[in-house]
């Protein structure tokens, strides 16, 4: 066993309600849960589960209807919307399922866009920008445009620009979805490398073959916790 | 604050890509906005030219001069008002000159009498009609706003002495001999042969109406001689010492006039002083005239030109709504969203206006060249007006589109395909 790190995310009794027309739906029932830092944890669950909700609970794009949420020991729950996106641009990396890069910019802007975001005088943006893209085996990319690489490409640019910023949790969903299973592995062994670098991440996924890479998985059913433990 | 910098810069780097990656779109968009700053800045233009062109004029009557006559400028009505004033004489302006000097600090510095009349000048085989003939004593050369450019004005001596000399216009001058001097040159005038001992520097025309250029001075004696000062229009011209003081002079000449005229109390004027400012009153309703027709263009096409650009705004989000929720999700907030959208609408916009500011510069050249006494004046201050409508229309007609943009759910704009 790893020795347990610093409490990074704390949630208590969180329930989400979404209106949809005159029906109300409990996407998430009362969920209860720890992350601490360089924990590489799953979260699993057929649609319909409250995956996708806690996905954007835990991303700080949206706010729970009720229960407690800190990061870092900042209350999250009670944040506005701009406060929300100050917190994901210096605690969250988002890895897309689709990448989500912008299309008519090089990877290097790409990669630069949280730190415009967050304030980064531009000399030093580019130096980050460019050491993030070696650390994931594009050093020879930075000025390539996102239709001039490939799907792999795509998804370990968009992992640079997640690891840009520093931050608390790297929050990947579904990286692996759009990718073929060669491609797919790769990116996976990135996320292992990146992890024992000290990395935290949150992988959700309904792959089996992908949350097998972490070390912790939860599944989630009807909006409840169903499980939460380590890979067997 | 650097970050809301970055952002900025950041933001008219996206709108320069997203214009040149839909450069049709973005220049049909722009169109309204092209047509309306080509409206204002034509209009700007055409009230700057007819402003200056009419200035020039104004200085060719001389801003420091009064004009005593019988009829005042520029009114048709009233006819038998004035039809039964005596007519202006020389000793008229004689008897003013001797109270001004007797004028202690007087506002007025010299009246001279001045009469025009239609004539043929010839020279040799040559002739030219339409000339005004100007007959005045020598110390018109005071008050007349041209120079004499080659050789001298009549002296006061060769004034009283009905002399036949002349002084040529510009334009009288080239005519008769072309290519050389006209000095010493003899010119017939109602068959008298007058010796030309000066030239006057080109001056132009006077609100596109007569030439200044057309002209011939004759001593005030040749002209009583020959043309006769009984009938037409004589006037008494009087320079004013400060142009500043303009009113004060002309209540001091009405005085000394009517002294001159032996005018009692109560009884009406028996002339009239006439200014430039005559000729401001009717300028002014035809600049705004031009001004509202402008304004009118302009407000209509850069109102349908917003509307195309807050269509086109709106289509922009949609297109990009994924985007957007990408961008929040970095950590984008509201205004840096808002920011994006608006400076967009606005590069459209200036791009409109820079589009439509050429098209008007090009529209002037080619105007000065076919027709180069149309008077048309472009500014640097038309520039930053029109600068300035079109970043006010893009920000207008921006703002709801873009406040829509910064106002979107990450989470459902992220989900949005």
């Amino acid at each position: 066993m790893r020795p347990v790190g610093p409490l990074v995310i704390a949630i208590e009794g969180v329930t989400k309600l979404y209106q949809m027309g005159d029906e109300t739906i409990h996407a998430l029932r009362g969920v209860t849960l720890e992350i601490h830092r360089n924990e590489y944890l799953a979260i699993m669950g057929p649609s319909g589960s409250g995956k996708s909700t806690l996905m954007n609970m835990l991303g700080c794009l949206d706010t729970p209807t009720s229960g407690r949420y800190e990061f870092n020991g900042q209350d999250v729950a009670g944040m506005v919307d701009d406060e929300l996106a100050d917190i994901r641009n210096r605690e969250i990396g988002f890895v897309f399922q689709t990448f989500n890069l912008l299309p008519r910019s090089d990877a290097l802007r790409n990669v630069e866009l949280p730190l415009i975001y967050g304030g980064v005088p531009s000399h030093e943006r580019h130096e980050r920008a460019r050491m993030a893209l070696e650390n994931v085996g594009l050093g020879n990319r930075v000025h390539h445009k996102p239709n001039e690489l490939s799907g792999g490409q795509r998804q370990r640019v968009a992992i640079a620009r997640a690891l840009v910023n520093r931050p608390s949790i790297i929050l990947a969903d579904e990286p692996t979805g759009n990718l073929d299973s060669k491609t797919g592995v790769e990116i996976l062994t990135l996320f292992d490398d990146l992890y024992e670098q000290g990395n935290t991440i949150i992988v959700v996924t309904h792959e089996e073959s992908v949350a097998r890479h972490a070390r912790r998985i939860i599944r989630l059913h009807d909006g409840l916790i169903a499980s939460d433990g380590p890979l067997n | 604050m650097s970050r809301i910098l970055y952002e900025i810069t950041e933001a008219v780097r996206i709108a320069v890509a997203q214009i040149r990656a839909n450069k049709m779109r973005s220049v049909l968009t722009a169109l309204g906005v092209i047509i309306g700053i080509v409206a204002v800045t034509l209009m700007g233009t055409a009230i700057n030219g007819i402003n200056v062109g009419f200035n020039n004029s104004m200085a060719m009557l001389g801003e420091n001069v009064l004009h005593v006559e019988k009829w005042p400028w520029l009114t048709g009505e009233d006819w038998w008002k004035y039809v039964n004033r005596p007519i202006i004489k020389p000793e008229d302006a004689e008897r003013l000159n001797r109270l001004i000097e007797a004028t202690p600090n007087s506002q007025l510095e010299t009246a001279v009498f001045v009469h025009a009349k239609g004539a043929s000048v010839k020279a040799g085989t040559l002739t030219v009609s339409g000339v005004t003939a100007i007959g005045s004593t020598g110390n018109f050369a005071r008050i007349m706003t041209a120079e004499v450019a080659d050789g001298r004005m009549y002296s006061e001596t060769e004034s009283d002495g009905a002399r036949q000399v002349c002084v040529l216009g510009s334009d009288v001058a080239q005519a008769l001999f072309p290519g050389r001097s006209s000095l010493d040159e003899t010119v017939m005038v109602k068959d008298q042969p007058f010796r030309v001992i000066g030239v006057l520097a080109k001056q132009g025309s006077f609100l596109g109406l007569f030439s200044f250029d057309n002209q011939l001075l004759m001593p005030l004696g040749a002209f009583r001689k020959y043309f006769g000062i009984r009938s037409g229009n004589p006037s008494i011209q009087v320079k004013v010492r400060d142009k500043n003081r303009m009113d004060e002079a002309r209540d001091e000449l009405i005085g000394d006039m009517r002294r001159v005229r032996g005018q009692g109390p109560g009884e009406p004027d028996n002339f009239t002083i006439n200014t430039q400012d005559a000729f401001k009153e009717k300028l002014d309703p035809i600049t705004r005239g031009i001004a509202l027709a402008g304004l009118f263009v302009t407000g209509l096409s850069l109102f349908v030109g917003a509307i195309g650009i807050m269509n086109i705004t709106f289509v922009s989000v949609r297109e990009r709504t994924k985007e957007i929720g990408t961008r929040k999700a970095l950590g984008a907030r509201r205004r840096t969203i808002l920011l994006q959208f608006l400076i967009e609408a606005v590069s459209i916009c200036v791009v409109g206006g820079v589009v439509g500011l050429c098209l008007t510069y090009l529209l002037c050249m080619a105007v000065k060249i076919a027709m180069p006494s149309f008077p048309l004046e472009f500014s640097v201050g038309l520039v930053a007006l029109s600068m300035l409508v079109s970043v006010l229309t893009g920000v207008l007609s921006g703002f709801i589109p873009a406040m829509g943009a910064s106002r979107l759910d990450p989470v459902v704009a992220l989900r949005y395909e």
